[in-house]
């Protein structure tokens, strides 16, 4: 069962990626986009890490997507050009693609005997209240420190929108 | 007993396939029951002509919208055209997977009256109806019509807006309980029949008007339908679509509703649970006793819907910077000072160490 939720929705991840880069329209893309990240929810669901895959939906998937395809919406773009692309990724595109492939499957495979089973147990910090106990007693000060990060951030776009008078 | 996994998937198959069944028909009587209703608040009779009283008009409804042409205009992106409809209707279903109908009778190892019992139930409800906006969305815009744009503009920016609002207001409600698991929530509500619901006994009326006011913006209906305000939009976002493709959109929007009143219900009202706590002496076989619970919850639900009707014949439709003001400059820090006033409440509650 675990498997094939895992075969499912991980191939429906790659594709969504792939359809992402693929696609000439804007909204495509970013539809292409949620779909990668609803279905990392889901693997995120399978490992069991129950708080996070509801996180990803409910913040990336449901607000930050939204705004994505808003803003397409709004601006009415139109379809991309198809261009040439840098030099820089003509030259160094494929060797670098072929030495990073080369050394991730020469990492896998001489780890092979850890893929068998993958799934966060007790040693993680998974289920909801277990993790706002750490993030509210252990982690108070740099979460709070966060918050005025983007208590700061709001600030800002209000200054930058606000109409002179 | 340990239960096979064919008897256990063939159990919750029969389960989804039931929920699914009765949702649908909600769906459909809700719209009668709305314009039954509407109908009595302007002095008419509403439908009265298909069957006895008009009750079999949601049937002859839905047979009219499957027979209707399917018109495509020219102009439309197609792929999300027609996708759009499909996002609706499956998100405005898919939340009540979790919702609990009654208590927590076993049979084969199989919880009878939810579908699943998770623990972040209420996240996934939350989670599932912000997704719920893409439908909305795309359907405004691959309809390549001003005024399905406009429409679907409004309602995105109005739920995304009242969405924080909604969020905020079922922070109290999850502390007093200390869960996001819906049968958890509703059980602490259990022991006092009325007076430990949340609404009464937990102070949580503040967090429940909150919710209301944004479930209604959520739902897109009066007095915020301005998504599909008629003098200025024809009919906002679904202005291009006919037959099923329109009728989606409504039953997504009925469902919607049906949702709202059951997490009401769960949240605020004690679910299942009966209002007289243990006052009333139990009675009959198991089978009443596991069928009464069901019975609160139906009844529960359906005085959420009236209230839900009975608002939208009364109260006069908002304007669009009244809707956003009420919503970010109101709702929102009142919903901030009731997760205060609540974190207080239960600090003061707390045994002195």
């Amino acid at each position: 069962m675990h498997l094939a939720l895992f075969i499912i929705f991980g191939g429906l991840c790659v594709a969504g990626a792939l359809n992402l880069l693929l696609q000439r329209h804007p909204i495509n893309s970013a539809l292409s986009l949620i779909v990668v990240m609803s279905s990392l929810a889901v693997l995120y669901l399978l490992l069991g890490a129950e708080f996070l895959a509801a996180a990803q939906v409910i913040v990336y998937s449901g607000a930050i997507m939204v705004l994505f395809t808003f803003v397409i919406m709004l601006l009415n773009a139109g379809k991309e050009e198809r261009t040439h692309g840098s030099k820089m990724a003509y030259v160094a595109g494929f060797p670098g693609a072929a030495i990073l492939l080369s050394l991730l499957t020469y990492i896998f495979l001489s780890h092979r005997a850890a893929f068998d089973q993958a799934g966060l147990d007790d040693k993680f910090v998974t289920g909801t209240s277990a993790l706002s106990a750490v993030l509210f007693s252990h982690l108070l000060l740099p979460f709070e420190v966060t918050s005025v990060l983007i208590l700061i951030a709001i600030l800002g776009a209000v200054a930058l929108a606000r109409k002179e008078h | 007993m340990e239960t096979g996994f064919l008897t256990f998937f063939l159990i919750n198959l029969a389960k989804v396939i039931v929920v699914v069944v009765i949702t649908l028909m909600s769906v459909a009587y809700t719209v009668l029951l709305e314009r039954k209703l509407v109908g009595r608040i302007q002095n008419r009779w509403g439908p009265s002509r298909v069957g006895p009283f008009g009750l079999l008009q949601p049937l002859v409804d839905g047979a009219k919208l499957f027979l209707k042409e399917d018109l495509m205009p020219e102009a439309v992106y197609r792929p999300l055209y027609i996708l759009a409809p499909m996002i609706a209707l499956s998100c405005a279903l898919m939340s009540v997977a979790v919702v609990p109908f009654g208590a927590d009778v076993k049979w084969h190892g199989v919880d009878l009256f939810q579908i699943a019992d998770l623990n972040i139930g209420l996240l996934i409800i939350l989670g599932i109806t912000s997704i719920g906006v893409y439908g909305i969305a795309l359907s405004g815009w691959s309809s390549n019509n001003k005024y399905s744009l406009l429409g679907s503009l409004r309602a995105s920016a109005q739920v995304i807006s009242y969405e924080l609002a909604l969020g905020l207001s079922l922070v109290g409600v999850v502390m007093r309980a200390g869960s996001l698991r819906l049968r958890d929530i509703v059980g602490v509500q259990a022991p006092h029949g009325l007076l430990s619901w949340n609404f009464f006994g937990g102070f949580q009326f503040v967090a429940f008007f909150i919710y209301l006011m944004a479930a209604y913006a959520e739902t897109n209906r009066s007095p915020f339908d301005l998504p599909e305000a008629e003098s200025e939009l024809t009919a906002g976002y679904h202005t291009e679509y006919s037959s099923m493709k329109f009728a989606m959109f409504f039953m997504a929007e009925y469902a919607n509703m049906i949702t709202v009143g059951c997490v009401a219900t769960l949240l605020f009202f004690g679910g299942w649970t009966s209002p007289f706590g243990n006052l009333l002496p139990t009675f009959g076989g198991i089978f009443v006793q596991s069928l009464l619970p069901v019975f609160w919850f139906v009844a529960k639900v359906f005085a959420f819907l009236f209230l839900y009707v009975w608002v939208r014949g009364t109260l006069p439709r908002f304007r669009y910077d009244q809707l956003m003001g009420f919503g970010w400059r109101f709702l929102m820090p009142l919903a901030i000072a009731n997760i205060v006033v609540t974190g207080l409440w239960m600090g003061l509650r707390l045994p002195m160490q």
